[in-house]
């Protein structure tokens, strides 16, 4: 109970010092998981919709595996991305194995079943006169999945904000294709995980205070985003 | 050229055929009263009509262009018609919003919106509340933003399903002063669906009475009200007294007809012996206490059997030996003390029987 205590006055003194080592711990969480939350999102909102909108063979099954996907570990996709990156894999000539753009390319396998699946149950949930009214108003085929993404936004927001935390809270990913390299890919969670194996545990407690604090921070601003 | 043309036109789902073999022709400037049934197939046939569905066989022709040629075609079609659904949706946005919609995805200029939707928003009268949320508005409101949705894109032809039906009385007929004065001001083509065979009377230049996926019957109001082709149709304009018989005698088309014993006069081309239906609107039974020398041809003596007073008219069942059923202001209803038991005598004239052949016989 002190330690929390402890871990709590600690959170509250480096975040009011804005201690260099921690914030930018902190910033670089915050980079990672926001770059590969928008990027998964670019292509999996669209794309979500057009599962949701075209026929075609074997669709049941495809929405079946992307929901089978919502709960692979995050250690099998940080194995993947090693191997994909690693000097013996196909990418390993980019030479981007423990950089953040390989902890950004993870995060994004890890969250794009997640942002599909909820896409295509947004949408899905739209009524279907919507789409007709759409039509009959002259919108084309874009024009008519715009209009019921938009009517779907407080669950498309609601997916891209359980994205955006998935993403910043996993750990696996990050110390396996980023090695938890000081001022470089040392993350919130991969910092909570060093500190705590060293016993240093108010640090750690602090660096979660701050982690929960970012996701907080983030939802009100898509419950804002909700709103509009 | 017909603004619409449909040539064989079907629909079917799974074994259900929805509709079959429709044929007809919409001109330019005229309103179609699509009148029938629930389930009789008018919403279906809209939505093939604006091309939101695809029929199973047939063609649909728009302004002499057949609009199974490709999709951007049917794009191009449809944007020249609008649609307005039987349960209309607004999209989660503001009244203006909502009806500018249509306009922005034809690519129009802000400027030229801004000025069409003043405009539309003064024909529906929602000026006041265009910055509204449109799903915060009561169902006479929202049908109001939907027709002004739809008429903002200057349709040549305007679809609407079922206008007013869920609305209250005075939401439905202020639809209704709108439609008649978006057919007055702008001479929009219009085909509307409705099971109000009155509205379809009083909006309509042409009805077509739809049955099972088939059309019954089309023409003009008049025609399909006095002149029903089969007691399908006859029973849906109304006509309340359908009496079956066989046709006894024929002279110089007036025929008489035995329905049972007691025989009605009437004018028809139908033969000695065939059967046939002898179809009586209520509002051309006369109710008088005793039989008096008149020019009606059939007169029966009846007993009340039962009056239902609805607003200034009053509906009054009789047993002559069958049933008739007339429709006679209140207030003679109250000065013939018109109650169950009461012995009157019902007359009407040769002229106001309408006789169709029975089918399947």
């Amino acid at each position: 109970m002190v330690e929390i205590w402890r871990g709590l006055t600690k959170a509250v003194e480096l975040i009011i010092s804005f201690e260099p080592e921690v914030m930018g711990i902190a910033g670089r969480s915050l980079i990672i998981a926001l770059t590969s939350t928008l990027l998964a999102s670019l292509f999996c909102i669209p794309l979500g919709g057009l599962i949701h909108f075209r026929r075609f063979p074997g669709k049941r099954l495809v929405i079946s595996l992307i929901q089978t996907f919502f709960s692979i570990p995050t250690v099998a996709i940080g194995l993947f991305v090693f191997v994909l990156f690693s000097q013996a894999g196909p990418l390993g000539g980019l030479n981007l194995l423990f950089t953040p753009t390989t902890m950004v390319v993870g995060q994004m396998i890890l969250i794009t079943p997640i942002l599909l699946g909820l896409t295509i149950s947004a949408v899905s949930g739209v009524d279907k006169a919507i789409l007709d009214t759409a039509r009959s108003l002259g919108a084309s085929g874009f024009q008519t999945a715009i209009v019921v993404l938009r009517e779907a936004r407080f669950a498309v927001v609601a997916a891209v904000g359980m994205g955006f935390g998935r993403a910043i809270s996993e750990v696996g990913i990050a110390i396996m294709v980023g090695m938890n390299i000081r001022g470089f890919t040392r993350v919130l969670t991969t910092a909570i995980s060093l500190e705590t194996s060293k016993g240093n545990l108010e640090l750690s407690i602090a660096l979660g205070i701050i982690l929960i604090f970012i996701a907080l921070i983030i939802n009100i601003l898509l419950n804002r985003l909700q709103q509009r | 050229m017909s603004l619409i043309e449909t040539i064989d036109l079907c629909q079917r789902y799974g074994e259900r055929d929805i509709l079959k073999d429709i044929n007809i022709k919409v001109e330019q400037g005229e309103v179609l009263a699509l009148i029938g049934p629930t389930g009789a197939g008018k919403t279906t046939l809209l939505r093939l009509i604006d091309l939101i569905d695809m029929p199973t066989s047939g063609k649909i022709f728009f302004d002499g262009v057949d609009t199974t040629a490709s999709a951007a075609v049917r794009l191009e079609i449809r944007r020249r018609m609008a649609f307005v659904l039987q349960k209309p949706i607004v999209f989660n946005m503001s009244v203006y919003d909502n009806i500018t919609y249509g306009l922005r995805w034809r690519g129009m200029a802000k400027g030229n919106i801004r000025e069409k939707a003043s405009s539309i928003l003064q024909l529906v009268d929602l000026a006041a509340y265009k910055n509204r949320n449109a799903r915060a508005l009561s169902g006479g409101e929202v049908q109001r933003v939907a027709i002004a949705r739809a008429m903002a894109v200057e349709p040549e032809l305007l679809l609407l399903d079922e206008p007013t039906a869920n609305l209250d009385p005075i939401s439905a007929s202020r639809i209704e002063e709108l439609i008649t004065g978006i057919i007055r001001q702008y001479s929009t083509t219009i085909i509307m669906a409705t099971h109000d065979m009155a509205q379809g009377q009083r909006l309509a230049d042409r009805i077509a009475v739809l049955g099972n996926g088939e059309v019954l019957q089309m023409g003009s109001s008049r025609d399909i009200f006095a002149y029903p082709r089969n007691k399908e149709v006859a029973e849906f304009v109304g006509v309340e007294n359908i009496i079956n018989g066989v046709i006894s005698s024929s002279q110089d088309k007036v025929v008489t007809i035995d329905i049972g014993g007691t025989i009605i006069e009437a004018i028809s081309d139908y033969a000695t012996g065939e059967e046939v239906s002898a179809c009586v609107r209520p509002e051309d039974i006369t109710l008088v206490m005793s039989k008096v020398p008149s020019s009606a041809r059939n007169s029966f003596n009846g007993i009340v059997t039962r009056t239902v007073s609805t607003g200034p008219v009053t509906r009054v069942e009789l047993d002559c030996g069958f049933r008739l059923v007339s429709l006679v202001t209140r207030r003679s209803a109250e000065e013939l003390d018109l109650k169950k038991g009461r012995r009157v005598c019902a007359t009407f004239k040769a002229t106001g029987v309408h006789v169709i052949k029975r089918e399947g016989h």
